[in-house]
């Protein structure tokens, strides 16, 4: 019999002390914010430092002018320090394996005459791909770096060489993780897992509180009910869900200047969506736990398989099938795909229909539970 | 008709899974009274209440609260009601304005601001209203609860236990205000162990085990009880206690003070055995059965051992 603006007036009183409650309690506050600029720090650390100098080994078979040249082209550039040079394959065999370099280098015999003749010999780069971050910023270089300094050698009758494509051939053997997940990938990730992080967490706290404390009952001996209380406890948090994705894309962009090519109302729809699911997951792990402490283990025990399992840490395809299949349950995998795909690759609305469907279903499927769970807190 | 009553419940009865809570309760709460539920813990007190107000479905029975019904109607009973839960607490980290500002919202009060000025001018809580409502003592707590509950003019209190736990001071303030409530007119159901406040009541119902074992005024129930009491003092009474404890017809031996109270139905049977258990320094006199002595009896009569529920 309540008429809407009622309702609507209860639903704003709940919200205001929750906002108020959360705002108090300062340290978890602070957290909420400081989290992901932490991490995005830590991580973009790691991505913004184009690592250098990294151990390299160069198997020659063959010296000439030609080949010094390469040789020293790469050793100036900053990103290889020449650990070992050889002309022996053996020497080289196990370098990478052992962790011992992180690229060998290999100059074929016969480079020299092939390249001359412009027949575009092959070049090869092996690089330990097993730390991308690693591998990927001095590989992506080394084709323009040789490129530039065979340059000033391939003059006079030879500077139809130097143009495109380059004389030679190079290719890059990223082994022990041929998908290669590459830095970029790390920033939209840290998205969906801080994300998860605080809102599951931070809402079935929330909604824990009040049974730690019982004043769940007084709640619901006033005249709220159980529906406008779960929408005015959840709301602020929705709130923070969105000024954490506004903080973490804007010092994508401003500090690590993290490509972001696909549509902007896409993102922020896929955010919606996985925003109110980990909202939804926060809230049925509240009707489960009975205490704050409780909701956080659950949030812990949900969070540390979606994590390992969803694509950010190993490479989706990587795992083995039992893996991905459990992984596909996750939210958060969905919602890594699909930030990917908007910002890295500029994928469209159909391209990432699945995800969010996907989503979209696990939401529905935990408020359901939820909803039923909830019902029977007092009896 | 429900008209006259403020609650009009009958056969209530409610079942945690195989435990039953409640049994067959019936209660007519005229409008304007205070009336008392009492009751050992674990007597259905809470969980009746709950019910009343619509927290709780019976699984049986059916009634009406303020002419609305208990089972369909709990919104419109929940807004003219005052429910002071047992471990009523407020939200520690909101300041007692916040609280109050909270309470008013919830129950959507057209001036927000204004009532809760006038209800911390009341209370004499103005100057600490922007203290953090954790920082006062028990019996401003009470005090604050109960005017949280009855800021938006409820026609009916439920107050559960509300004194548990409070000095005598802040017990006996708090009745005075709950008496100038029901002056106003509100209707007040209260449960509380402590008899004192039980003889404050209009009425009194008496719960135990989910059932209820009697209800009426003081006198009444006392009467009712067909009880006879002796009191014996002087030195000796102690040693005497244990040994009249053995005598099944005496249903109750206790000390009152310093003085020893031992009640049956029979007088004949007290008599007997202050006969045979005769001790020179002690002086026997019969005495008016408190409502604690019925109480005790009435829970014999019906086969509880009391000492389950100490
Ligand atoms: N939600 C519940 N689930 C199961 N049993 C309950 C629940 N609430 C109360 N009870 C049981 O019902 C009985 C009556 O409890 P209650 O109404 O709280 O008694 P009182 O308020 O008189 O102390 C107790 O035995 C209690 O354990
Ligand atoms: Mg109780």
């Amino acid at each position: 019999m309540s008429s809407p603006s009622q309702i609507l007036q209860r639903i704003k009183a709940v919200f205001l002390k929750e906002m108020v409650q959360m705002r108090r309690d300062k340290m978890t506050f602070g957290m909420m914010f400081m989290m992901p600029i932490m991490q995005l720090v830590i991580f973009g650390y790691a991505i913004n430092n184009d690592p250098k100098q990294l151990p390299t080994a160069v198997l020659v078979e063959e010296q000439s002018p030609i080949t010094r040249t390469i040789v020293q082209g790469l050793a100036n550039s900053n990103y290889y320090e020449f650990v070992m040079q050889t002309d022996d394959p053996r020497e080289t065999g196990d370098l990478l394996a052992r962790g011992k370099v992180a690229f060998v280098l290999s100059i074929p015999a016969g480079f020299t005459a092939q390249l001359l003749r412009g027949e575009r010999p092959q070049l090869l780069i092996e690089a330990d791909a097993s730390d991308p971050t690693a591998a990927s910023a001095a590989t992506a270089q080394a084709q323009t770096i040789i490129a530039q300094a065979l340059r000033h050698d391939l003059k006079g009758g030879l500077a139809s060489l130097s143009g495109q494509p380059p004389p030679f051939d190079l290719v890059v053997h990223r082994k022990y993780n041929p998908e290669g997940v590459t830095a970029y990938n790390i920033v939209p990730g840290l998205l969906g897992v801080i994300l998860t992080m605080t809102l599951a967490m931070m809402t079935g706290m929330a909604m824990t509180r009040e049974h730690e404390y019982g004043t769940m009952e007084n709640l619901l001996a006033m005249p709220a009910r159980p529906g406008e209380v779960m929408v005015g406890k959840i709301a602020p948090y929705a709130f923070v869900g969105a000024a954490q994705t506004a903080v973490i894309l804007i010092a994508a962009k401003l500090l690590f200047n993290v490509p972001f090519i696909g549509p902007l109302w896409l993102l922020l729809f896929g955010v919606m969506i996985f925003v109110v699911a980990n909202l939804a997951l926060g809230f049925t792990f509240s009707t489960i736990a009975r205490t704050q402490l409780q909701a956080m283990q659950l949030t812990f025990f949900f969070f540390l398989p979606s994590l390992l399992l969803s694509g950010f840490m190993f490479p989706f395809r990587g795992m083995p099938d039992w893996a991905q299949i459990i992984g596909e349950i996750f939210p958060l995998t969905h919602f890594l795909r699909l930030v990917r795909g908007v910002m890295l690759k500029d994928v469209g609305f159909l391209q990432v229909l699945g995800e969010l469907l996907a989503m979209g279903l696990f939401t529905a499927i935990i408020v359901a539970v939820a909803m039923l769970r909830y019902r029977r807190t007092l009896d | 008709m429900s008209d006259d009553f403020a609650i009009d419940v009958h056969g209530l009865v409610k079942r945690f899974g195989s435990k039953v809570a409640v049994d067959n309760v019936d209660l007519q709460l005229p409008r304007g009274e205070i009336w008392g539920f009492l009751g050992p813990n674990g007597s259905g007190k809470t969980t009746t209440i709950r019910m009343i107000c619509g927290l709780l479905k019976a699984s049986e029975g059916s009634g009406t609260c303020l002419g609305f019904d208990i089972l369909r109607e709990a919104a419109q009973i929940k807004a003219l009601t005052g429910y002071m839960t047992q471990k009523f607490s407020f939200w520690g980290d909101l300041t007692i304005r916040e609280n109050l500002e909270f309470v008013a919202r919830l129950y959507c009060m057209p001036d927000t601001a204004r009532t809760v000025d006038e209800t911390l001018e009341k209370l004499e809580l103005t100057h600490r209203q922007h203290q953090l409502a954790d920082a006062l003592s028990g019996g401003w707590k009470q005090r604050l609860a109960l005017a949280a509950v009855t800021m938006h003019n409820p026609q009916l209190l439920l107050l559960d236990e509300p004194t548990a736990g409070v000095d005598p001071q802040a017990r006996r303030d708090f009745w005075d205000e709950i008496h100038r409530l029901s002056l106003e007119g509100m209707t007040v159901l209260v449960s509380t162990h402590y008899m004192d406040e039980a003889e404050r009541c209009d009425r009194i119902v008496y719960l135990a085990n989910g059932r209820k074992l009697a209800q009426g005024t003081v006198p009444e129930i006392i009467e009712k009880s067909g009880l006879f009491t002796y009191q014996g003092r002087g030195p000796g009474v102690r040693r005497l206690a244990e040994r009249l404890k053995g005598y099944p017809a005496l249903k109750y031996v206790a000390y009152f003070g310093a003085a020893l109270h031992i009640s049956s139905s029979s007088r004949e049977a007290i008599e007997a055995a202050i006969a045979r258990e005769t001790a020179p320094d002690v002086t026997w006199s019969e005495t008016q059965p408190t409502l604690e002595d019925a109480f005790i009896a009435m829970m014999d009569d019906a086969g509880i051992d009391q000492r389950e529920h100490a």
